[in-house]
């Protein structure tokens, strides 16, 4: 697998991508993710298998259909088709501020160094990077601004209540 | 004036070595130029026709007499000795060296100033009356909301890479000094019966190719409840905002082709789900910041002078600029000044390096050391004392700084157009000089009055040419620059966008065609007191039409 963060470090990346139209007796034992439809669509029979479960969201999906099965979900994908394409830091938000998802919100597309303190914020906390990124350099970038001024997933109250 | 916090000085620094390390990873070759330019973009730095383009943030048109050294310190060290504020009350420079823009940048920064979101796909830098404080007709102080929003806007985690640009603007007077109209999200400051405060908000205005007024979404909004509201329309149109067509991704697209009423209330049915969240202010928030902009320590005067009336009546220039260029000012004995920059010698806007440092100590000798920028390309003293007029209009005429034309027709908005824009399809600013050199007659023009007339070189309309009482849009028809001619659009409290006559000028017909348009006026207005915009109105475009083509 390529360059992978996780919670502010390099890891080992567990989880497989699947499309979810493949037989579920013929998916492997462990984690997998598959599209939110295809979740939707078999989520009684996939629950029954060995494994944890985690989807992937188009950029345009609203992720207020999966409300009810977030405690059932360890890990929620969402996409960076291209860099300037940032629907999905509200999808992250939402699911974690409306929502309570506590479980893994990761980044994947064009996921670069320049962007990931705006990810975090939003409620990311891994990291599927671009194959050109370099790593000791995307986890210095967490840290590269320190001052916020509004709430979001790391701060429930604006600079002038802190 | 807003006082940094030490929060804020840190963030400045840390932007600075941020895009000093992206700068220099752009130079090593670590970042693409299309990658780059979502950052550089980000701090401001466009590539232009000939050169980097560097756009400095003045947050809603402030300045102190220290900044206005440090911009006129840019001008001369890092770029050809001049500046041009822009309609966005911002100042760019035209001829920065990319590997110059960091020590810019730092430079910048020890006086409270950056270049942070004056472009890019995000919250621009918020705009607002450049009277506001002063302003006889103010219900509101506009500016404590101005800086809440400049706050909560910065670096947003989550709009920071939305479909297109957003522009916001904050007015708190009767006047519409800040075309609040044609912004992505105006905001107004009102009062109800009762006198309680409150805010219109508009969303869905702009100008570019497709000119719409905005909206109003909330007729009286909780100023308490401001952003709570602004992150849910903020939230709303980065979920829905368009982002397969560059041209229809501005929210007055999304407005338009979601409806109205629906786009209104899906803004409700988010707030309603964040309204009581930490963003909501609290009246010690709103107080706390209300304490930066308290009146300066005014001095009790009479709104009478015998020297000022006596030079009114022995000095018919001065008198003609008192008449043009002077505003009053909620406190007697006190008076707001318009500096023009539509001078004859220099394109408007344009400000060089000595005339910076020399405003700056104008401002520090007669006007509690502030400047303001506004949005139509002109920069105000906004606390000079009556008694001081005329020595003041004395040192702005050495400086080429006195012309009497504000709010008169060569008080024209250009964009710089072809002679430095890279989109730009048509030259703009000989053709605000054509316009200059031919009106430049002050009787012409006081009794033309309260007029406005705008100029833009392409269709994206950074001139404005769609809100001015008479437009110029240039255009490239096959190899040659035309110019359309709009009529009947204002930026004011009565806005509207001005429609197109009929077949485009070239460069050598505008002027005169501009000139026909001006006689059709004259001819037929009810009398002196009848402006442009309220004949036009009155009588629609066939006299017009009829004298331009018949």
């Amino acid at each position: 697998m390529g360059k992978f963060i996780k919670d502010r470090k390099p890891q080992e990346d567990s989880w497989m991508p699947y499309t979810g139209l493949e037989d579920i007796d013929s998916l492997p034992g462990g984690d997998i993710y598959i599209p939110m439809e295809e979740w939707q669509n078999k989520r009684e029979e996939l629950l029954l298998r060995n494994g944890k479960l985690g989807v992937i969201l188009e950029n345009t999906d609203d992720v207020a259909a999966l409300k009810d099965d977030l405690d059932r979900l360890d890990l929620i994908v969402l996409q960076f088709p291209k860099m300037a394409d940032g629907r999905a830091f509200t999808q992250a938000r939402l699911l974690r501020e409306r929502y309570g998802y506590k479980g893994e919100i990761r980044a994947v597309g064009d996921v670069l160094q320049d962007q990931v303190f705006y990810m975090q914020r939003c409620g990311f906390n891994s990291f599927e990077l671009r194959e050109d990124q370099d790593i000791p350099s995307v986890i210095a970038a967490f840290d590269e601004m320190t001052v916020t001024y509004q709430p979001a997933c790391d701060e429930e109250l604006p600079i002038w209540r802190r | 004036m807003y006082q940094y916090s030490q929060a804020d000085h840190q963030l400045l620094q840390e932007r600075v070595s941020q895009f000093r390390d992206q700068v220099q990873r752009r130079l090593n070759g670590d970042l693409s130029e299309e990658e780059f330019k979502h950052q550089r973009l980000r701090n401001g730095l466009y590539l232009q026709l000939h050169a980097y383009m560097l756009r400095v943030a003045v947050p809603y048109g402030l300045l102190s007499s220290n900044q206005m050294r440090t911009l006129a310190h840019i001008a001369r060290k890092y770029d050809r000795g001049y500046g041009h504020f822009s309609t966005r009350q911002n100042i760019q420079y035209n001829w920065p060296k990319l590997e110059d823009v960091p020590q810019i940048l730092d430079d910048l920064a020890k006086v409270e100033m950056h270049a942070i979101q004056t472009s890019g796909n995000c919250i621009r830098n918020t705009t607002s009356d450049p009277l506001a404080g002063v302003a006889r007709d103010e219900i509101e102080d506009p500016r404590p909301y101005c800086e809440l929003i400049r706050q909560w806007s910065t670096f947003h985690p989550e709009f920071n890479f939305l479909p297109r640009k957003f522009k916001i603007a904050v007015s708190g007077a009767t006047h519409d000094r800040a075309a609040v109209a044609v912004h992505d999200i105006g905001v107004r400051l009102v009062k109800n019966d009762a006198g309680k405060l409150g805010l219109e908000i508009y969303v869905g205005g702009g100008l570019g190719r497709t000119p719409m007024i905005g909206k109003l979404i909330n007729p009286f909004l909780d100023p308490h409840d401001m952003l709570t509201y602004l992150e849910a329309i903020l939230r709303v149109y980065n979920r829905l905002g368009r982002r397969d067509n560059m041209y229809k991704a501005r929210i007055k697209i999304t407005v338009h082709e979601t409806g109205e009423d629906k786009f209104r209330e899906l803004v409700e049915e988010e707030w309603s789900q964040i309204k009581d969240n930490g963003l909501r202010l609290r009246d010690e928030d709103i107080e706390n910041i209300k304490a930066h902009f308290k009146d300066p320590e005014y001095e009790t005067l009479s709104d009478f002078d015998a020297d000022y009336d006596a030079a009114i009546l022995s000095d018919p220039e001065f008198a003609h600029w008192a008449d043009k260029n002077v505003e009053l000012h909620k406190k007697d004995g006190y008076r707001v000044v318009y500096l023009s920059l539509k001078s004859r010698n220099q394109p408007a806007g344009d400000v060089t390096a000595n005339q910076m440092d020399a405003i700056a100590d104008l401002a520090d000798k007669y006007s509690l050391g502030a400047i303001r920028s506004t949005h139509r390309q002109n920069l105000v003293l906004s606390d000079v004392k009556l008694k001081d007029l005329h020595r003041l209009w004395k040192e702005l005429k050495s400086l080429d700084l006195a012309t009497p034309n504000y709010n008169h027709l060569t008080d024209l908005i250009s964009c710089p157009g072809m002679d430095y824009c890279a989109l730009a399809t048509a030259r703009s600013i000989p053709i605000a000089q054509a316009l200059t050199e031919r009106f430049d007659s002050y009787d012409y023009l006081n009794d033309l009055g309260d007029i406005s007339l705008n100029i833009s070189g392409c269709i994206n309309a950074c001139g404005h040419h769609h809100v001015a009482n008479i437009g110029i849009l240039g255009v490239n028809k096959k190899g040659v620059e035309v110019y359309q001619l709009t009529l009947g659009g204002s930026a004011r409290e009565d806005a509207s966008i001005g429609k197109i006559i009929g077949p485009a000028f070239t460069a050598d017909e505008i002027v005169d065609a501009v000139s026909k348009v001006l006689d059709v006026y004259l001819e037929n207005r009810e009398d002196e007191t009848e402006t442009f915009l309220t004949t036009y109105r009155r009588l629609g475009q066939a006299p017009f039409k009829e004298r331009l083509y018949g």
